[in-house]
């Protein structure tokens, strides 16, 4: 992953709440077995609508409780190859929320007032290391949690990160775990 | 300090601060490709095969393919192959089509009776919730996620909130726990849980049998909760006793104290009266718009409620048992389980579906299937006009042949009535298998408290 740290440019508005995954990328795009190449399906259905406009920006601001539904990180990927850094949004569901950080595509959470305003600015700046995002003349605050911004700045490998505490894991299993199911003997 | 059933599971699984053990890994075909290639790519091995399980549902046709080289849509077939390809390589059991242990990834671990109380249970499927009915923490990942469990049979994880759903009174006739949960998702709505691990409670719920608890826990991520959890009980242990993978003896005694302590403190709770329930109908497009059955399309009361009833063609004022419609689906993860077959099929019996109507039973899995077929389910079912299918994901999701027309109007016992979820521009209504049973035979919806067909 690509460490991720200053996000800067335009912001593309998709004012609605609830926008679940089946939206951001249909289900007939998921039979691919790459990782690759989603976002020219982005918003597939959506995009086909009469005055349906979402350019490519850095930065996507949006609704409540964005990316609700399945837990396809096909949808974080089809965002980021369309060319989005960062989304705002009042709320986030969890497993998106989850999926987006693991890709280096940055979820920024702000209070719905502020979401208008930065709407309205059209043109942002975020700082995840002094989580600061900038618009309109107002600089504001965001929470993330630590260990995730820090994995973030530094682009650090999940797994790798994990290995390194391979001893606890192996401590957890010679003392710790419980007795079976084992699946392949089922 | 009193604690929770959440607080118990996660306690005994913490690895490191941060870092929850796996019990139990179920994969399959769609969000798994792309997470086994890594592992390819980084040289790394599958650390746990023998807690890892996959099988072939999404995708999967059900006209009674038994083999992936069968599945006529190219890329669906080349998924199902990379997955048993992926399995083979790295040592995992897969049941994929042509095994009579293949179905619906929800259905099948319950089922075999690998998912048991007090494990942590993953897969790359939003709807892995459901396995929370048995007492077990169990939640959907993304395929970054997968990719970290196969490596490392860990999850890096924040310890979420907890929020207690205690139900009073009781359920009334012909209210099932597809309403129950169709009702706490209008009532706290499809973001109400977000953050929170969701334990269900009350004898509403232990009067529930263990088909009931799994509908319920299944669509707790609907209402945007991470998992669905039900403190273990004999339903439950009766439930597991004697299915391959389950231990013999159980151990009770162990399983009997996965409940929470008295006193325990949860973040967030709420109190749901469970006799003013009825059966419940959705109207937009999601899982939150919902009204009781005897109840009319609402006045929006904002934009999205207003595209709502546009994509879904619907005039506020419309009684709900106006609303007529063209295709009947039960099955789904939510509902296509033996018990929901029952129920259905004795609501059919001696019926024919309205001719307007196509409908269409896709059992949850092979083991399913074959139950309803000793029973003779499957007669009833196609006597009355049904579509007898093979087990899978099938309509819920519409990745496989089997999906709604634009415009069409579905009754479906799945889980999702988003835009274009069972097809571009299917119009979807969620509703419990009773409630589809007979609405496929009155050609509308019907309240089956009153319905005499």
């Amino acid at each position: 992953m690509e460490p991720v740290r200053l996000i800067e440019g335009a912001v593309s508005v998709l004012d609605r709440d609830d926008v679940d995954t089946d939206q951001i990328i249909p289900k007939q795009f998921l039979k691919r077995v790459e990782r690759t190449g989603f976002g020219e399906f982005l918003f597939h259905d959506w995009a086909k609508q009469p005055g349906w406009e979402l350019p490519s920006n850095p930065i996507l601001a949006t609704g409540r409780n964005f990316g609700c539904g399945s837990s396809r990180e096909h949808a974080p990927w089809a965002l980021e190859d369309y060319g989005f850094e960062a989304i705002v949004a009042p709320s986030f569901a969890d497993i998106f929320y989850s999926n987006c950080t693991k890709i280096g595509l940055l979820p920024v959470v702000l209070a719905e007032d502020d979401v208008r305003d930065l709407m309205a600015a059209g043109h942002a700046r975020i700082d995840l290391e002094e989580q600061e995002i900038a618009f309109g003349g107002r600089q504001l605050q965001f929470e993330i949690d630590p260990e995730t911004a820090r994995r973030l700045l530094e682009g650090l490998d999940d797994i790798g990160v994990t290995l390194q505490q391979l001893d606890a894991i192996e401590r957890y299993e010679a003392e710790r775990e419980r007795t079976g199911p084992v699946t392949t003997t089922v | 300090m009193p604690k929770t059933l959440f607080d118990k599971i996660w306690d005994a699984h913490e690895v490191a601060e941060g870092l929850l053990y796996v019990d139990l890994h179920l994969v399959h075909e769609v969000t798994s490709p792309q997470a086994f290639e890594s592992l390819r790519l980084a040289g790394r091995p599958v650390r746990r095969p023998d807690r890892t399980l996959a099988t072939a549902d999404h995708n999967v046709p059900t006209d009674g393919s038994s083999a992936a080289a069968q599945i006529r849509d190219r890329l669906s077939r080349v998924q199902v192959e990379t997955l048993e390809r992926n399995c083979r390589e790295f040592g995992v059991p897969v049941y994929s089509l042509g095994s009579e242990r293949q179905g619906i990834v929800h259905v099948i671990g319950p089922e075999l009776g690998v998912t048991q109380p007090g494990m942590t249970i993953v897969c790359g499927d939003s709807h892995t919730s459901t396995h929370g009915a048995f007492g077990a923490l169990a939640f959907g990942i993304g395929t970054s996620e997968v990719e970290h469990v196969l490596a490392t049979q860990t999850l890096q994880q924040r310890k979420p909130r907890s929020m207690r759903i205690r139900y009073e009174g009781e359920l009334g006739h012909g209210v099932t726990a597809k309403d129950l949960v169709l009702g706490t998702i209008g009532r706290i709505g499809v973001d109400g849980g977000v953050g929170h691990v969701i334990e269900y409670a009350g004898p509403p719920i232990e009067r529930l049998s263990m088909e009931g608890r799994m509908t319920v826990c299944n669509m707790t991520i609907e209402g945007g909760g991470r998992a669905g959890m039900i403190a273990p009980d004999d339903t439950t242990f009766e439930w597991v006793e004697g299915r391959e993978a389950a231990p013999d003896p159980l151990p009770l005694g162990e399983w009997r104290e996965l409940r929470s302590d008295d006193g325990a403190r949860f973040d967030t709770e709420v109190v749901i009266d469970a006799s003013a329930l009825s059966p419940q109908v959705t109207w937009g497009t999601t899982p939150g718009m919902v009204v009781d059955v005897t109840g009319a399309v609402p006045e929006p009361s904002h934009e999205g409620e207003q595209r709502a009833l546009d994509y879904m063609a619907l005039e506020a004022g419309t009684p709900m048992s106006e609303i007529k419609l063209d295709r009947v689906f039960i099955g789904s993860c939510t509902n296509s389980r033996i018990g929901d077959l029952r129920e259905a099929a004795e609501v059919v019996k001696g019926h024919r579906v309205a001719s307007s109507v196509n409908a269409m039973v896709v059992p949850g899995s092979q083991r399913v299937k074959a139950q309803a077929e000793a029973e003779g389910l499957d007669e009833v079912f196609r006597a009355a006009g049904f579509d007898w299918r093979s087990a899978g994901c099938s309509m819920c999701l519409g990745m496989n042949p089997d999906i709604a027309a634009p415009g069409e109007r579905v009754a479906s016992t799945s889980n999702r009535n988003f835009e274009g979820r069972q097809g571009r521009g299917a119009r979807s209504h969620l509703v419990s298998p009773k409630m589809a049973a007979a609405a496929a035979i009155e050609g509308r919806f019907v309240d089956i408290r009153t319905w005499e067909g």
